[in-house]
């Protein structure tokens, strides 16, 4: 028996996943060595979606054209990125940007973040095989983006946003509009825990998989979603408030190992779920506090010449910590931008966290770091 | 034993509450749209395609300017003095002829930011979505509503008159130019009395203008 | 009458009693496939397809086959060229072979054997082994884990599927469907249920549950689809295949699916007999309620397949042998406990 194991040619698979896989949520291409299904390396290959967003925003001539490419970077979030760069031309430029301008971002950004974590739930679903939820949590998304497509006319890629205000104002209805997505979705997310979060398959599934240990992720530089499933409560919008997230009272949901162990996958999909809830109540208090009257764009600079100088500024995406590092050398276009993607990291993770796991557990790994490709080339 | 049991049991209890959902939505309304009998309402400020009221346009070039990709291609030739070509609508002053505006819809990236330049708001998206082509050439608007002979009239028109501003300046400028040099001259001449007159400022420094 | 006639024709007996399972698995494949899209749009909260046909695009999958046939037959270049030609044609006649045994109605059986479980049971194992020659013949890395699942699944999950059929076996104590089905005819359980297994005894409810999950397995249906996981394996061992080819495979996943519902129906749910005694009986009714109480399974099967997310493949593999496997002996004991005490 012994010599006939020895004379079997054993061989680790060497196994191409992506760039045209179904569930690599986009071109990423993962090189798996195989044992059976077994994963002993997982290498990420990426660059198949590099659109050089950083260095295209230096041959712009105006900081402002840079705008419509951060849409692009994450499309699925583009409000939530055009915030970030304009919050950072804001600082660097030291304009005072009126109150409800900041109402209008939060309550867009909130909604933006809604929409992104349907997105990234339903297709971490579908990764799973069940693809109803991913339906249903399209349906919702839809009504997001009709939200979206009456204030700014588009329904992926807003430029929206304005260095010191917005491009226009938000469509008469808005408040209405928004007020009845919100009585409409609250059912929705009981029905879709009860179709997807606590059904049994699905838990069996996910906790206990690809566990993220709190120091782990913390060395990695994890953030988001993926940072406070693994139990750290860390939320650029608690910690380091920006527009006017510190007006508003909400809570951060982090992982707690409910179903398994902590920083397991169903954590990081649990978070995800409970941020959306909270996220309702910021739009909710966005809402009220909202001032009825007010020019948007009255603090939008007629020209945009920062002087000598450079500024890094981070944002809460609905994927993690988003970072414009900007510097300008007093002339219309930038000298450089950096973007510092949290996909990017996370994906770095990726290699460190599904060593050892099976093909279906990777598949699940990777749909709940919930990247976009988009964002990891830039 | 009694672990398994139940564990089976909340499997079973889950899996059931997940198909009671989806039993109910097998008998709920549809939220899709059967596309081409019906279609979607787009709201008034969608942006799906660019158009540009050309004769509201008054050749400034800022939306050209202003776009991300270089998309839109405009070609101005200012009109000859002879010709008034009137008012915008808004009620600036028209002073050139639009031999091309073509905007080119398959590198238009829709961000907007075309429309907010406009002194005259006459470039702006319609929520016109179906205008799909066989061939990337069918994809460039030409929003120039003159004939080509009209166009070349118009040109020949233009470069006369610029021909003949050109020559009327080049005179001008050399009328200036001797003006300057008898001007000069005269300077010259004075202070040559000046220097005479006084003979004492040998170190006097140089006049240069600019 | 008409059975005297054929039967002096030996070549057309033959031939007629092939045609019928046949043109009944052509028909039920074209609806299926049609019900499965719609069923799937509408839970969904989708239409499916609407257009081709006119009405509600009954005619999709018509139009689908016929866009497959038209489809170029690909043959990956280092594929076993032999055994990857045949693996969909003998998954198809494994299927299309189990149906002999099948009592579509009182009057109408392919073969009426007298050990048509055995045969059935024996028959469609042969799917394994057409699964496991198309992942390999195909060359292709996906279609060898797709290959070496399915062949895990199958021959793991045969065990369930056989000791539950097994307790039926020991309540009818016969191996004829046809016999099987004939002892659930009348309505005497409490008056006025049907005389069906799954009623006449506490722990055959049992059995049917365990047989239902194992059946999801047997036809590769969510949550136990690892074979062809569409989200990890792209397709699994049907990766390499197109056109016709890969059609055939489907038509034999859809008649796998009703031939272990058909199973399901005449072992536990009384066959052809109607629900309502002689009310609506007769061959024509029995025809009728047979296909029903099938494709009411299949409906069930649909019905999952679009609610849940899949098992992984050592979770599939703990599912059986841990439970599944020592719960259906348990239970065949428990019913034959039953038998002796209560009959």
């Amino acid at each position: 028996m012994v010599e006939i194991l020895d004379n079997i040619d054993q061989r680790e698979m060497v196994i191409n996943m992506g760039p045209q896989h179904p569930s690599t949520h986009g071109v990423l291409r993962l090189e798996l060595v195989l044992d059976g299904e077994i994963i002993k390396k997982v290498t990420p290959n990426i660059g198949y979606l590099h659109r050089c967003f950083e260095k295209y925003a230096e041959q712009m001539d105006d900081y402002s054209k840079v705008i419509p490419y951060t849409d692009r970077m994450d499309y699925v979030s583009a409000i939530n990125q055009e915030h970030g760069y304009v919050l950072a031309m804001e600082r660097l430029l030291e304009i005072d940007v009126p109150e409800r301008v900041e109402y209008i971002r939060v309550i867009m950004a909130e909604l933006q973040r809604i929409a992104s974590h349907l997105l990234g739930i339903g297709a971490f679903g579908l990764d799973l095989g069940a693809f109803t939820p991913f339906l249903y949590c399209f349906t919702e998304r839809e009504k997001i983006l009709d939200i979206f497509e009456r204030t700014t006319g588009a329904r992926l890629l807003y430029n929206y946003m304005a260095v010191g205000g917005l491009m226009k104002d938000v469509h008469p209805e808005f408040k209405t509009d928004t007020a009845d997505f919100l009585k409409t979705f609250r059912p929705k997310i009981k029905e879709l825990n009860d179709l997807l979060s606590y059904n049994d398959i699905f838990i069996k599934r996910t906790a206990n998989i690809g566990v993220l240990p709190k120091q782990v992720a913390i060395n990695y530089g994890a953030s988001g979603p993926v940072l406070r499933g693994s139990g750290v409560q860390w939320d650029l919008r608690k910690n380091d408030p920006y527009s006017i997230y510190e007006k508003f009272d909400f809570e951060i949901p982090v992982g707690m190992g409910e179903m398994g162990t902590l920083g397991d996958c169903w954590d990081r999909y649990i978070v995800r779920v409970r941020e959306m809830e909270q996220s309702l109540r910021i739009i909710e208090q966005a809402l009220d506090g909202l001032p009825e009257e007010g020019d948007v764009t009255e603090a939008v600079p007629k020209r945009i010449r920062p002087k000598n100088g450079s500024i890094y500024t981070r944002s809460e995406s609905p994927r993690g910590e988003l970072g414009y590092y900007i510097e300008s050398n007093n002339s219309a276009s930038p000298y450089r931008v950096k973007a510092r993607a949290p996909s990017f990291v996370h994906l770095g993770m990726l290699p460190a966290i599904s060593k050892g796991s099976l093909i279906a557990d990777l598949v699940a790994i990777v749909g709940s770091i919930d990247i976009v490709l988009g964002e990891v080339d830039r | 034993m009694l672990n398994t049991v139940k564990e089976g049991w909340t499997t079973f209890k889950s899996i059931f509450t997940g198909m009671g959902v989806t039993m109910r939505h097998l008998f709920g309304p549809s939220v899709t749209l059967q596309y081409p009998d019906e279609k979607m309402e787009l709201p008034k400020g969608a942006r799906a395609k660019l158009y540009v009221n050309i004769d509201d346009c008054i050749g400034c070039n800022l939306c050209a300017r202003a776009c991300p990709v270089n998309c839109i291609d405009i070609e101005t030739v200012a009109a000859t003095s002879d010709v008034d070509l009137g008012k915008t609508s808004t009620g600036n002053p028209k002073r050139f002829w639009l031999t091309r505006f073509n905007i080119d819809m398959a590198k238009c990236m829709y961000c907007d930011l075309c429309v907010y330049p406009c002194p005259t708001d006459c470039i702006y998206m319609v929520p016109e979505y179906e205008y799909s082509e066989f061939d990337r050439s069918g994809l460039v608007y030409h929003f120039s509503n003159l004939k080509p002979e009209m166009v070349a009239e118009v040109k020949e028109k233009a470069e006369k008159e610029a021909a003949e501003k050109k020559r009327q300046k080049e005179e001008m400028m050399r009328k200036k130019a001797e003006e300057k040099k008898r001007k000069e001259l005269e300077k010259q001449k004075l202070e040559a009395n000046k220097s005479i007159k006084e003979d004492d400022s040998s170190s006097k420094p140089e006049n240069n203008d600019s | 009458m008409i059975e005297g006639f054929i039967n002096n024709l030996p070549m057309i007996t033959i031939l007629v009693h092939a045609a019928i399972p046949l043109t009944i698995i052509l028909v039920y494949a074209l609806v299926a496939i049609w019900g499965e899209r719609k069923i799937a749009g509408f839970i969904q909260d989708r239409l499916g397809p609407m257009r081709v046909g006119g009405w509600h695009g009954w005619a999709q999958s018509i139009a689908d086959l016929l866009k497959l046939i038209q489809k170029e037959d690909i043959l990956p270049k280092d594929a076993s060229r032999f055994l990857f030609r045949f693996a969909p044609f003998m998954m198809f006649a494994a299927s299309y072979a189990a149906f002999a045994v099948i009592p579509f109605s009182s009057s109408y059986i392919g073969s009426n054997i007298n050990i048509g479980v055995f045969y059935l049971l024996a028959v469609t194992s042969v799917l394994t082994l057409s699964v496991i020659m198309a992942g390999w013949a195909s060359n292709n890395k996906w279609s060898l884990l797709g290959g070496m699942r399915s062949a895990a699944q199958m021959v793991s999950y045969e065990v369930p599927t056989i000791a539950t059929v097994l307790t039926v076996i020991v309540v009818s104590g016969s191996l004829n469907l046809m016999t099987v089905t004939e002892m659930q005819s009348g309505n005497d359980i409490l008056g006025f249920l049907p005389n069906w297994f799954i009623f006449q005894n506490p722990f055959l409810i049992v059995a049917f549950i365990i047989f239902f999950i194992s059946i999801l397995a047997e036809s590769h249906r969510v949550p136990f689809d690892l074979p062809e996981s569409e989200s990890e394996l792209v397709a699994g061992y049907q990766t390499e295949y197109s056109g016709m080819r890969w059609a055939m495979f489907m038509l034999a996943e859809y008649a796998d699916m009703l031939l272990l519902s058909l199973l399901g129906a005449v072992l536990f749910f009384g066959g052809w007999n109607s629900p309502f005694g002689e009310f609506m009986g007769g061959p024509a009714w029995g025809f009728f309620w047979f296909m029903l109480k099938g494709l009411l399974l299949v409906f069930v099967m649909m019905w999952i397949r679009w609610t849940l997310p899949r098992y992984r493949v050592d979770q599939l593999m703990h599912i059986c042998w841990s439970i599944l496997i020592p719960l259906s002996f348990i239970n065949l004991v428990l019913v034959a406990l039953w038998e002796v005490i209560f009959n």
